[in-house]
């Protein structure tokens, strides 16, 4: 790709992050610092029942009611309920209604002050009758109790590449391998915890808080509130991480906040402490999944049949769009002639569990990518030629029959990583203690692929709109919905947009992703922000230097009569014109030029819309098609030592090899890695999330645990890039693909090093003591 | 509004002790701020962090060094005698929270919050170790294992402090070992602590034998069979079967939600027998 000359280059470089200085210096302002005179504090009342009929809310009497509000679902003007996809959830369970979860939302108390809101809650008790509830898969299977339907059900997926009959097909085939594989919840444990706060004005409600996704929390409000697209205007506050955790709860808070603002008169800041926000807030979906894969002698895959199971918990919710991603993904970046994929999202008496980053492929990869390892030692084959042996390639067709063409980067992942071996490796850090005992080693593989951008015809359907306009002050300023959750969005889109107008990036500013300033540009999900939406303000802030060279050039003195802002839908035409090329148009130009067309014209921005490259076409009837506009591909080495007293996991070395199409903020795209790949490392051996009659049973930093630095091996992350035509750049999505492959290669390296299956997370060593026990390693506890 | 006093010497903050009983006594915090928000605010303060009588690594008259109670656990590992004779403490100090917590945590704070989880304890256990308290009626000295009397609970009277933590002056000459096994290497909670010393005879054979245990009962306790098996022996890998057998029958572990029961009890067992391999 071209570059831009000298000063203006930016995309590539790692510039310091634009709102570094704000964040290490505190002068950034999260949703809880936000100066808001005169607020008072909300505390949710909560169900301690996991299933049940509310019959009435009981305020006790000796108790000083006279400076405290209590909202109910009475207070709600709209419908009472938290719009997403399915209409199930209300914001507060309503007299005679059922409580399905135990923390589930019952009421508001309001007071001046945060601990008067917390005491006078603690003085509200709820009637409830009680029912027989349900907490696991197995039990929402037997539907002895019916939350879904008759079923418990709460969607079903299904993929069929072809009409075989699958069964046939793999009795016929050399090899089966089969496997069951669980996996635990998992909290995001973003440093910052929920909060909103909310406010009345002139009859429109303003909400600002710790989100992903200001539409989200937009459409939710407005059938709630019973007001229009302009009467809720909802703005992000600098968010302290989000992992898809702020992605759809965040209409909960929103909802609660907003009617204790309505009912109080009073602006409202809803702040959840830690054991709150872990109590009932999303996890990352349980999920068995049940991997059947047929292959021949020579080690050629003929045949997958996978069942997945996730625990959608209490409420739809954003299941079903988590199931299918774990079906689309679950086959893997391999060649499969036949496959069958059935998924179900089940309802249970839990908490719903939600997003996280991975959105249901981590589940998915953990499950064939045991079954790889496992099929690669079936045959005796090495488990990286395995892999080569069937890995898609540029032209090959995926399950649902998409046909993969261009920045498919499965052999140059694996060859990264190859080559990467051979280097020396860090030097592991050294336990403490002063008694050591002997170590066992493993070693673990996993290859596989993301799909970058929403699910089938997500993108084409969400249509997200970026603006880039050039601004009175001076300078431009970027205008989309797309949050900086601590993932480097601002920097990015600031790189972005800086050099598609040939400017300096200090001349770029990127507005307050709220909606009455930025348009839907979709929600901050799914690997796309930087691809998808980063594609469209890269589109917009092209147009915008094209339409500012032409006004020079034409009408240096006749000014355009037109229309000072126009919005188009920019067919994407690969691959992105280099900026600043155009003959004469330096940076200085397009600055002056903006300033001048302020003067003598008046504002200028230009919007542009996403639309999916030619040839993504997807059926949603029969789940065929091209599942994503593209793939992210992975490879993760995973070297560890077992103590054989405690059963405790060093991982000595974790190779990363990730295909992101092109970097381009490479400092940035690392730690994107990194944290994702020490999340997925945490998911497969300290982080545990154990329910107990359907309520979080460690809800605390202290007991929720996840890795710290020091348990953190030297990372080694691998930018592998083959350019993606349709992304800014070449760029495609990062966020989530280091989050799939490190479980399995963990768990098929504790497998090598203790000879037993490794077919569940989390990992603890209090799992790998029961699977020892169970059988497998003999000698491990005796003496050595 | 919460009273706080902040006495500039011991005899002054006995003093305090005395006239409010009812006052919280803070070292660190580190223990005291966890859910403070959550608990009515104390009547009163009395904040002895950094009172210069309480902090420091001495030695006492009989040659036995005397760890100050608000020495915090930073202090003990920039020590050398600490790290030289009681390399069993400085291990555990070295894995007390992470740095910022080893900056404001004292063993006093440790001594007094009385943990099962406490990570010093089983050491002062293992160490003979006993705990100086003071009020204004004077000074005793206690054995740790007649200090700590329960889940959380302890000794201390009413109107004293703890001052000091006092070690055997031949402590160094023993062979010491440390183990925390916890929930991650770092801020991690325990699951299973051992801490040991042995003495051994010109004939290699065991003379004096302690071995400790932290979070495998309601409060971290000598595993008094296991040091019996032990004691008198010379280590070899049958002795370490037998030890790691005993001290099953001292221990008596729970399933909570940082472990199972299983877990503790295996992992007590092996890490006794560690130790006597190591000896071996
Ligand atoms: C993030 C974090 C991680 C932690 N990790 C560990 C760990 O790994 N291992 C571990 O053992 N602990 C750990 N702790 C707990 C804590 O740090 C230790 O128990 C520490 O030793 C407490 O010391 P302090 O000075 O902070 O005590 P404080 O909190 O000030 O006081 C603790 C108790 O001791 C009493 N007290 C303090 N000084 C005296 C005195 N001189 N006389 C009488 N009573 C007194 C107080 O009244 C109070 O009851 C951790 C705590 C946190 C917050």
């Amino acid at each position: 790709m071209t570059e831009s000359n000298g000063s203006q280059r930016s995309v590539g470089d790692s510039p310091p992050r634009v709102d570094g200085t704000g964040k290490v210096t505190g002068a950034a302002l999260y949703v809880d610092d936000l100066p808001v005179p005169g607020a008072w504090h909300g505390r949710t009342v909560r169900s301690t029942v996991p299933h049940g009929i509310l019959r009435a809310i009981r305020l006790d009497a000796d108790f000083d009611w006279s400076q405290v509000v209590v909202v109910t679902a009475e207070d709600i003007p709209g419908r009472n309920l938290i719009t997403l996809i399915v209409d199930d959830q209300p914001a507060l369970v309503p007299l005679g209604g059922t409580i399905r979860h135990v923390e589930e939302a019952v009421a508001v108390v309001v007071a001046p002050t945060r601990a008067a809101a917390l005491e006078a809650s603690r003085h509200v008790t709820l009637e409830v009758d009680a029912l027989p509830s349900i907490h696991d898969l197995d039990a929402a299977l037997a539907a002895a109790v019916r939350l879904h339907g008759d079923d418990n059900v709460q969607k079903r997926l299904e993929i069929h590449r072809d009409d075989a009959d699958i069964d046939a097909v793999l009795a016929a085939c050399d090899h089966v391998v089969e496997g069951v594989y669980t996996t635990g919840a998992q909290e995001q444990m973003y440093i910052e915890t929920q909060g909103m706060v909310a406010r009345w004005e002139d009859g429109r409600c303003h909400v600002v808080g710790s989100l992903q996704c200001p539409y989200y929390v937009h459409t939710a409000l407005k059938p709630l509130l019973a007001l229009g697209d302009d009467e809720v205007i909802v703005g992000q506050a600098v968010t302290g991480g989000g992992f898809g955790g702020k992605e759809e709860y965040p209409s909960m808070l929103a909802a609660h906040a907003a009617l204790a603002s309505l009912k109080t008169g009073r602006p409202v800041k809803l702040i959840y402490d830690r054991g709150e926000d872990i109590a009932v807030t999303t996890k990352r979906h349980p999920a068995r999944v049940r991997h059947r894969l047929g292959l021949r002698a020579d080690g050629t895959l003929v045949a997958a049949d996978v069942d997945v199971l996730i625990d959608g918990g209490a409420y739809v919710t954003l299941s079903p769009v988590v199931l299918s991603r774990a079906i689309l993904h679950a086959t893997g970046p391999y060649r499969i002639p036949h496959v069958r994929v059935v998924g179900r999202s089940m309802a249970t008496n839990t908490p719903p569990h939600g997003a996280f980053r991975g959105f249901g492929a981590p589940q998915t990869t953990f499950a064939y990518e045991r079954q790889m390892a496992k099929a690669a030692v079936r045959v005796g084959m090495d488990p990286i030629a395995f892999r080569r042996h069937n890995l898609l390639r540029d032209g090959d067709t995926t399950a649902t029959g998409q046909v993969l063409s261009g920045s498919v980067g499965s052999d140059a992942v694996v060859d990264a990583l190859e080559q990467a071996l051979e280097a020396e490796p860090p030097t592991p850090a050294t336990r403490f203690g002063t008694l050591s005992a002997p170590v066992r080693r493993g070693r673990g593989l996993a290859v596989c692929f993301h799909g970058a951008g929403f699910t089938g015809s997500g993108e084409a359907r969400l249509m997200g709109r970026a603006t880039v306009a050039a601004l009175p002050t001076g300078g431009f300023e970027v205008r989309s919905s797309s949050t900086d959750i601590g993932q480097g969005a601002l920097t990015i889109f600031t790189q972005i947009a800086a050099q598609a107008l040939g400017v300096d990036p200090v001349h770029v500013h990127i507005a307050q992703a709220s909606t009455d300033r930025v348009p839907d540009s979709g929600p901050t999900v799914a690997s796309r922000t930087c691809m998808v939406v980063g594609r469209v303000v890269e589109q917009a802030a092209t147009a915008l230097r094209e339409r500012l060279e032409t006004w020079g050039r034409s009408a240096s003195s006749a000014a355009p009569a037109a229309s000072t802002a126009s919005t188009a839908s920019a067919p994407p035409t690969a691959p992105t014109p280099a900026p600043g090329t155009a003959a004469g148009a330096g940076a200085h130009d397009v600055l002056a030029l903006a300033r001048r067309h302020l003067d003598q014209v008046g504002e200028v921005a230009e919007t542009r819309t996403y639309e999916p490259p030619a040839g993504v076409a997807w059926d949603d009837d029969t789940y065929t098609g091209s599942a994503y506009p593209v793939f992210g591909w992975a490879a993760c080495l995973v070297d560890l030592a077992v103590d054989e007293d405690s059963l405790e996991v060093t991982v000595e070395r974790c190779l990363h090899a990730i295909d992101v199409g092109r970097a381009i903020h490479p400092r940035i795209v690392k730690g994107q890695i990194e944290g994702g790949t020490l999340q997925a490392l945490g998911w497969a051996l300290w982080e545990s999330v154990p329910y107990a009659d359907g309520r979080v049973a460690n809800p605390s930093m202290t007991d929720c645990i996840i890795p710290t630095s020091s348990d953190a091996p030297e990372l080694e992350t691998i930018l592998v890039e083959v350019p993606y035509a349709y992304g800014p750049h070449g760029a495609k999505g990062v966020g989530e693909i280091p989050m799939d492959g490190p479980a399995a290669a963990v768990a098929s390296a504790l497998e090598q090093a203790l000879g037993v299956a490794c077919d569940e997370l989390p990992l603890l060593p209090e799992v790998l003591q029961r699977l020892v026990a169970q059988g497998g390693a003999a000698s491990i506890g005796a003496s050595s | 509004m919460t009273e706080w006093i902040r006495p500039p010497s011991l005899d002054e903050a006995l003093a305090a002790r005395r006239e409010h009983p009812d006052f919280m006594l803070l070292a660190g915090g580190t223990d005291l701020m966890v859910g403070a928000i959550a608990r009515p605010a104390p009547v009163g303060v009395i904040d002895l962090f950094g009172l210069p009588e309480l902090s420091g690594v001495s030695r006492d008259p009989a040659g036995g060094l005397r760890l100050g109670a608000g020495t915090t656990f930073a202090a003990l590992l920039t020590d050398d005698a600490v790290r030289t004779e009681l390399p069993a403490l400085w291990a555990a100090a070295r894995e007390v929270g992470a740095l910022q917590i080893q900056a404001r945590a004292t063993l006093g704070g440790n001594i007094g919050t009385s943990s099962p989880v406490g990570d010093s304890l089983p050491v002062l256990l293992a160490l003979d170790a006993e705990v100086e308290v003071a009020s204004s009626r004077g000074t005793r000295r206690l054995a740790y294992d007649e200090f700590c009397t329960g889940y959380r609970t302890h000794a201390l009277g009413g109107d004293e402090l703890i001052v000091a933590v006092h070690f055997p002056a031949d402590i160094g000459r023993r062979v010491q070992a440390w183990r925390k096994v916890g929930t991650r290497r770092a801020q991690s909670i325990s699951k299973v602590m051992f801490a040991a010393s042995v003495e051994r005879g010109a004939d290699g054979t065991v003379t004096l034998a302690r071995l400790a245990f932290g979070a495998v009962r309601e409060q971290p306790i000598r595993a008094l069979a296991g040091e019996q098996c032990l004691a008198g022996e010379t280590p070899d890998a049958a002795l370490a079967e037998a030890v790691a057998a005993a001290v099953l029958t001292d221990i008596a572990p729970i399933d909570d939600v940082r472990s199972t029961a299983d877990y503790r009890r295996t992992v007590a067992g092996r890490l006794a027998r560690r130790f006597v391999l190591s000896l071996a």
